[in-house]
């Protein structure tokens, strides 16, 4: 009881904090998207430079969240800046393989025809490619934001912003009055937040992929 | 480009790609005439796809001269190009996110063409490759059958009205039957349309069946012989186009004749109600040995031989008649009726009433008279 009692004395800061963590991990996967989708379509004509790129973005992977953070605070502060560059790398790998990865699947057929009947270059990867490749590329996008949600938390570290401020402050006190309970609060937000965000994905998908190549 | 057929010049074109030392096309030139459809056959990895793409230019040349209707089409800007040029290649190609409608209105859309104008084409094309526009202009690629999608294939890259249609094995994936049925509405609509049709294939019987003239390549796109199906038939230039040609050569050849071409043979004609004894002392007279028995329609009905003729009527003496030709069969058609009925098959007219016959023999001279021909010709 003690907990319900906590969360409905906090509601306008747990709010603030859901809304502040939502906000950074939407804006970052969208930078990624932009970031990953054109750094895909750089890349997905040669196999070396896939190849590299994914490399590179599962190197970015495995540095420890909390090791980048820290490592960030003395090129870019606190705060903003540090949590939001972690997140957008962090979200970049599964955007840019997926990106590949659908690029490359589209029928060989389909692209010769576009340029056959007169499509150029841009049209062919606007119209055609790009179209096509999408609800993988999406699907990319919906793997970085559930990983995001994580790492966000972590971003309290840095003075981030959004939930991973209650965990942590939660933490740090652990033995006092509430300790457990906004440890809690803050675990709870993310999971439903992720679960909210993955809900606007299906139906994201659901608007923006023609029927034509839909499951 | 306008609405009139253009012929297509080739002219020493070659295509190497860097670090190969084969050229894959070598000194190609080939002069194809307005409104014709000339056909590539070979094996694969002959360069006949190639040799077609560097028409569009989907594949540059690295030297030679191409000329569209007298227009250098190395110094269009590509996309242009391609534009006026229809492109349909197997498995169709059809943009699976987009509908049928909007498939077929590509080409014009590109061009710039108003939107209600593209759409009355759209309808159109749909018409005319057999596709009820109300039924199937609103889906979508998958959810038709292959030969649809071919068929949409086909009237995508005629939308925009281009005077040369390249075609990159448009009918490979699809089963036997479709196949032909696609390909006898391509004939259909070339009778109307009377494009400049390059037809890739390595289905020489295909082949056979659309080229008015077919070139019949050999490694890094050789011409190995460029001639009318007739003539390739009649005499391949040389062992590999032989093989090429495969077994059954004559029969192909039979296939494009019909029996309008060819002179018919006589045979010696009763009717039902004559009196048997008088058919017999015709047939003594002329030394021959069976009589065509006609109803009172002059239908053929029966063959009887000279000894089945006796006191019964001539209706129920002989064996019926199983197989008939008309004068449109091809002589194909006809040497399998020859085969069923025995040494003859009478030609009938459009209400079955008897022209004529053909006889095992008269196709045989038709074939010796075509080798010979050619060999000299």
């Amino acid at each position: 009881m003690a907990l319900w009692t906590y969360v409905t004395a906090r509601w306008q800061s747990l709010l603030m904090d859901s809304y502040l963590h939502a906000s950074a991990v939407v804006q970052a996967t969208l930078l990624a998207a932009v970031l990953g989708v054109g750094l895909g379509v750089a890349v997905y004509r040669s196999p070396v430079g896939s190849a590299v790129a994914t490399a590179l973005t599962s190197a970015i992977l495995t540095i420890p969240s909390f090791a980048l953070l820290g490592l960030l605070i003395p090129v870019l502060g606190l705060g903003v800046p540090p949590t939001m560059v972690a997140l957008v790398l962090y979200a970049l790998l599964p955007i840019v393989r997926n990106t590949v990865v659908g690029l490359n699947g589209i029928d060989p057929a389909v692209v010769d025809a576009a340029r056959g009947i007169g499509m150029n270059r841009l049209r062919v990867l606007t119209g055609v490619e790009l179209r096509l490749a999408w609800p993988a590329i999406l699907a990319g996008m919906r793997v970085s934001t559930q990983l995001l949600m994580g790492v966000a938390a972590i971003a309290a570290y840095v003075k981030g912003p959004g939930l991973g401020n209650l965990i942590f402050s939660g933490l740090s006190r652990v033995g006092s009055v509430n300790a457990v309970d906004l440890a809690l609060v803050g675990t709870v937000g993310v999971i439903v937040i992720a679960l909210l965000l993955d809900g606007v994905y299906v139906l994201v998908g659901r608007l923006t992929t023609s029927r034509g190549i839909r499951d | 480009m306008t609405d009139q057929a253009v012929d297509i010049q080739l002219e020493n074109v070659t295509k190497r790609y860097t670090g190969t030392r084969q050229a894959a096309v070598e000194d190609f030139s080939m002069s194809i005439a307005a409104g014709e459809i000339v056909v590539f056959v070979g094996p694969s990895g002959c360069g006949k796809t190639t040799t077609m793409k560097m028409i569009n230019r989907l594949i540059e040349p690295s030297s030679g001269r191409i000329t569209i209707g007298g227009a250098d089409a190395l110094s269009l800007d590509p996309d242009e190009l391609r534009r006026g040029i229809g492109y349909a290649i197997q498995q169709a190609g059809l943009f699976p996110h987009l509908t049928v409608g909007q498939n077929i209105g590509m080409v014009p859309g590109l061009l710039g063409w108003p939107k209600p104008k593209t759409a009355t084409r759209v309808e159109e094309m749909l018409e005319l490759v057999g596709l009820d526009a109300g039924e199937y202009r609103d889906r979508f690629p998958r959810q038709l059958s292959g030969g649809q999608q071919q068929r949409v294939g086909v009237a995508r890259a005629l939308a925009a009205d281009p005077p040369v249609l390249l075609m990159d094995e448009p009918f490979g994936a699809v089963d036997p039957i479709t196949r032909g049925n696609l390909q006898d509405e391509l004939l259909s609509l070339q009778s109307e349309l009377h494009k400049t049709i390059v037809f890739v294939t390595h289905d020489f019987d295909e082949a056979v069946k659309l080229g008015d003239r077919i070139a019949v390549l050999g490694p890094q796109s050789s011409i190995l012989q460029f001639d009318t199906p007739e003539a390739i038939l009649a005499a391949p230039a040389n062992d590999t186009v032989a093989g090429f040609v495969g077994a059954g050569a004559s029969l192909k050849q039979l296939t494009l004749l019909r029996v309008r071409d060819i002179e018919m043979d006589e045979a010696e004609t009763a009717t039902i109600d004559e009196r048997p004894e008088d058919v017999r002392a015709r047939l003594t007279a002329k030394n021959r040995k069976y009589a065509l028995v006609l109803d009172n329609r002059r239908r053929p009905k029966r063959w009887v031989h000279i000894r089945d003729l006796s006191d019964r009527p001539l209706g129920t003496v002989g064996r019926p008649v199983n197989d008939l030709v008309t004068k449109q069969s091809t002589l194909q058609d006809a040497l399998e009726a020859i085969l069923t009925e025995g040494g003859f098959v009478p030609v009938v007219g459009t209400r079955g009433e008897y022209l004529g016959a053909v006889g095992i023999d008269t196709v045989m001279d038709t074939i010796r008279k075509l080798r010979e021909e050619h060999d000299h010709g």
